[in-house]
C-alpha cells in the first residue's frame, strides 16, 4: 500500500469517525425542519450504504489482495444478518400477531409446536453475536478448506463461489428449513430492550455501523501491510513460486477468506435491524455480483476504494432507482464497463498506478 | 545392494529408475542420479530430452509413475508436496524469471528469506536489524542494491534474473535447482551469472540446467546428459562432448 493511498484511507477513517458523531448529533439534536437536521429515514439509509462499504471492505481483502474473486460474498453478509434476524424475532416475544411467547409468528402459522434446535439460543444477544461470526466464518472455513486444497482457481473458483450463495438462497426459501421461508424474518421490535423505530435507536445504530468500517478497514490494512500481506499478494501474483518457497499457498488463502466472510457477516448483522428484514433474497447471485462492482469501481486492492465504491455505487443506485427506475441496470452496466474500459484499477486505483509509474524515477540510478 | 545403499545414504540427492508418463508420452524412461553433497552439476540435453520434468520430480509438482527419489538420503521426495519439500532445503528457480513484481526488491528477498511461513508467524513477523542486514548482504551479492525500493516488474530481464536467483540465496536450501540462468542474457550478463553460481555453489550444491554451451564451459563441473529421459553419458564437459552417442544426439548425424 503506498502513500497517497495510505493517506486516503486515513481521510476516510476521520471522515467515518467524524459521520459516527455528527449523524447522530443532526438527527437527534437539532429541531425538525433546520436545515442541519437529518431525517431519520436519511439516517438508516446512509447506515445500509455503511454496512454494504463493510461488504466491500470484506470483499476487497480476498479479491483485490488475493485474487480470489468471491461472487458468493453476499451468502456471508445474509448469513450474519439471519443470525442477527433470529434474535430480533426472539426478542418480538409474545408481542407477535399470534401473541405466541416462545414461537415467531411463521412458525405459529407453519402449525410448529416446537422451537428448532437450531434457534435454541438466540434469545441470548451475546449467543446471537456469537453466531453472526461463527457461521460465515466456519462455511468460509468448510468451503475454502476444500476449494484451495483442491488447487481451484480463478473463474472456476468464482462459479462455485457463486453456486455456494444459490445454493442457499434455494434453501432459506423452503418453508420447513426453519428460517421463515420466502418471508423472511421481519417485525422486529427491539434490540436489547430499545425499540427499533426510535430515531435515537436508528442514530445509535448507525454510529456502531460506522465505527465497524473503521474497524473493518483498519484490521484489513493491518493485515495486508503485515509480512502475511506481503505473503497474500505474492500467492496472487505468482502462486506456484510461494510454494517451491514452502509456503502454504491454501492456508495462506483460507486465514484471508475466513477472516473476509466474518466481516461480511457482522456487516450483514447492522444491516438487519436498519433494513429491518432480512430474506432469502440476500442470498440472490445477483446480489454477489453487484458487490464485486461496487469494489471494482472503487478500486481492488485500495481497500478504501472499495468502500467508497460501494457507498458511490449504492447512492447512484438510490437516484436512479427513485428517478428513472427501469434504467438503474442499464446504469449499473454501463458503469461497469465504463470503469472497466477506462479506469481499470478503478477511482482510488488511480492513486497508486500513478505511484508505480513514478517509482523507478524517484529511487532510480 | 549394500553398495547401492551406501550411495543412497552418502547423497545429497539419490534418483533411482524415475519414470513419468503424460498421456502417453514417457518424458522421463528410468532416469537414475546421484549428487554428492556440496557438488554442482550441470544437466544438459536437447529438448524434450527430459529435464525440466527432471526438476518437476524432484520439488514435488509432479508425482513419478515408477521410481525412488530420495533428499539426504532419507526424504522420499515422491510422498510430499512443494512447500513440504521447499521446508526440507530444495530451492528452484524457473527458466522464466518468476519474481513478485508487484513488490520491491527487497520485499521479494524478504519473502524468500529463511524464516517460518505460517500465517501466525508471518502475521506477526517484525523486521529485526539482523534480518535487515542479512536482506542488504543478499542485494549487495545480486548487485541490486541500488534498486532495493524499485517495484521487482520494473526490473531489466536479467535483474529478474538475479533477483530470483537472490530469492534463492536468501531462502538458503541444501539443494538448488536452477533451470537455464542466461537463456536470453547479454555476453557480459551471462559471465556475471556464471561468477554468481560458483560463488552461490562454494556453499551450496546445485544442479543447473542449461542449453548453452559456453556458459556450461565457464561453470567447469562435471556434466550429466540426457536424452530422451534417461542418463546418455556423464563426465567433465570434454569427456561427453568426445562421446559418440551425445555428439549423434546433438548433431544428429
Amino acid at each position: 500500500m503506498n502513500n497517497a493511498l495510505d493517506r486516503a484511507g486515513w481521510i476516510f477513517v476521520a471522515i467515518m469517525a467524524l459521520a459516527a458523531v455528527l449523524v447522530p448529533v443532526a438527527a437527534l439534536g437539532t429541531p425538525e425542519g433546520a436545515l442541519v437536521h437529518m431525517p431519520s429515514y436519511l439516517v438508516q439509509l446512509l447506515g445500509k450504504y455503511l454496512c454494504y462499504a463493510i461488504l466491500a471492505i470484506a470483499l476487497d481483502l480476498v479479491w483485490g489482495y488475493c485474487g480470489i474473486l468471491s461472487l458468493g460474498h453476499g451468502a456471508f453478509f445474509a448469513l450474519g444478518g439471519y443470525a442477527m434476524g433470529m434474535y430480533l424475532m426472539r426478542q418480538i416475544g409474545a408481542r407477535g400477531v399470534y401473541a405466541n411467547p416462545l414461537l415467531p409468528d411463521f412458525m405459529v402459522f407453519l402449525n410448529w409446536k416446537a422451537l428448532p434446535i437450531a434457534w435454541w439460543g438466540f434469545n441470548s444477544f451475546a449467543y446471537a453475536m456469537l453466531m453472526v461470526v461463527l457461521v460465515p466464518g466456519l462455511l468460509a472455513l468448510g468451503f475454502g478448506w476444500f476449494a484451495f486444497r483442491s488447487r481451484v482457481t480463478g473463474v472456476y473458483l468464482s462459479i462455485i463461489t457463486q453456486a455456494m450463495t444459490f445454493a442457499l438462497f434455494k434453501e432459506f426459501f423452503r418453508n420447513d428449513f426453519g428460517f421463515g421461508g420466502n418471508n423472511g424474518l421481519t417485525d422486529f421490535k427491539d434490540i436489547l430492550g430499545f425499540p427499533l423505530q426510535s430515531d435515537a435507536v436508528k442514530a445509535g445504530l448507525f454510529c456502531v455501523t460506522a465505527l465497524f468500517v473503521n474497524l473493518s478497514y483498519l484490521v484489513s490494512r493491518a493485515i495486508v501491510r503485515s509480512k502475511y500481506g506481503k505473503a497474500l499478494i505474492a500467492t496472487r501474483d505468482a502462486e506456484s513460486r510461494m510454494r517451491f518457497l514452502g509456503y502454504r499457498v491454501e492456508n495462506i488463502k483460507l486465514f484471508a477468506f475466513v477472516v473476509s466472510a466474518v466481516m461480511a457477516g457482522v456487516g450483514g448483522a447492522l444491516y438487519v435491524p436498519q433494513v429491518g428484514i432480512i430474506n432469502p433474497s440476500e442470498f440472490a447471485p445477483g446480489n454477489s455480483i453487484e458487490a464485486a462492482i461496487w469494489v471494482a469501481v472503487g478500486g481492488r486492492g485500495t481497500l478504501v476504494g472499495a468502500a467508497i465504491g460501494a457507498i458511490a455505487v449504492n447512492f447512484g443506485k438510490t437516484y436512479f432507482t427513485g428517478a428513472l427506475p427501469e434504467y438503474w441496470l442499464f446504469a449499473l452496466g454501463a458503469l461497469f464497463v465504463g470503469v472497466t474500459l477506462f479506469f481499470p484499477a478503478g477511482l482510488m486505483g488511480a492513486l497508486s498506478w500513478r505511484w508505480k509509474q513514478r517509482a523507478p524515477k524517484e529511487t532510480g540510478t | 545392494m549394500s553398495e547401492e545403499n551406501a550411495r543412497l545414504t552418502s547423497s545429497l540427492l539419490y534418483l533411482d529408475d524415475v519414470q513419468v508418463t503424460f498421456d502417453g508420452y514417457r518424458a522421463l524412461r528410468g532416469l537414475s542420479l546421484v549428487l554428492a553433497p556440496g557438488e554442482m552439476r550441470a544437466i544438459i540435453g536437447p529438448n524434450g530430452a527430459g529435464k525440466t520434468t527432471m526438476m518437476d520430480v524432484i520439488t514435488g509438482k509432479t508425482r513419478p509413475d515408477v521410481g525412488e527419489v530420495y533428499f539426504e538420503g532419507r526424504h522420499d521426495l515422491t510422498q510430499l508436496d512443494e512447500a513440504e519439500i521447499a521446508t526440507l532445503g530444495v530451492g528452484r528457480k524457473f527458466q522464466k524469471p518468476t519474481v513478485f513484481e508487484n513488490h520491491t526488491v527487497h520485499d521479494n528477498i524478504l519473502l524468500a528469506a529463511k524464516a517460518p511461513r505460517s500465517v501466525r508467524a508471518t502475521l506477526r513477523a517484525r523486521p529485526t536489524p539482523e534480518s535487515g542486514r542479512a536482506i542488504e548482504r543478499i542485494l549487495e551479492r545480486i548487485r541490486l542494491t541500488n534498486v532495493r525500493d524499485w517495484r521487482a516488474g520494473a526490473l531489466s530481464h536479467g535483474q529478474k534474473q538475479w533477483l530470483e536467483i537472490g530469492m534463492l540465496l536468501a531462502q538458503d536450501p541444501k539443494l538448488l535447482l536452477v533451470d537455464e540462468p542466461v537463456a536470453g542474457m547479454t555476453d557480459s550478463e551471462t559471465a556475471e551469472t556464471a561468477a554468481m553460481l560458483k560463488e552461490i555453489a562454494r556453499e551450496h550444491s546445485v544442479v543447473v540446467v542449461e542449453h548453452d554451451m559456453a556458459f556450461v564451459r565457464e561453470l567447469d563441473v562435471k556434466v550429466t546428459v540426457l536424452h530422451e529421459g534417461a542418463v546418455l553419458a556423464e563426465g567433465s564437459l570434454d569427456q561427453v562432448s568426445a562421446d559418440e552417442r551425445v555428439v549423434e544426439v546433438y548433431l544428429g548425424r
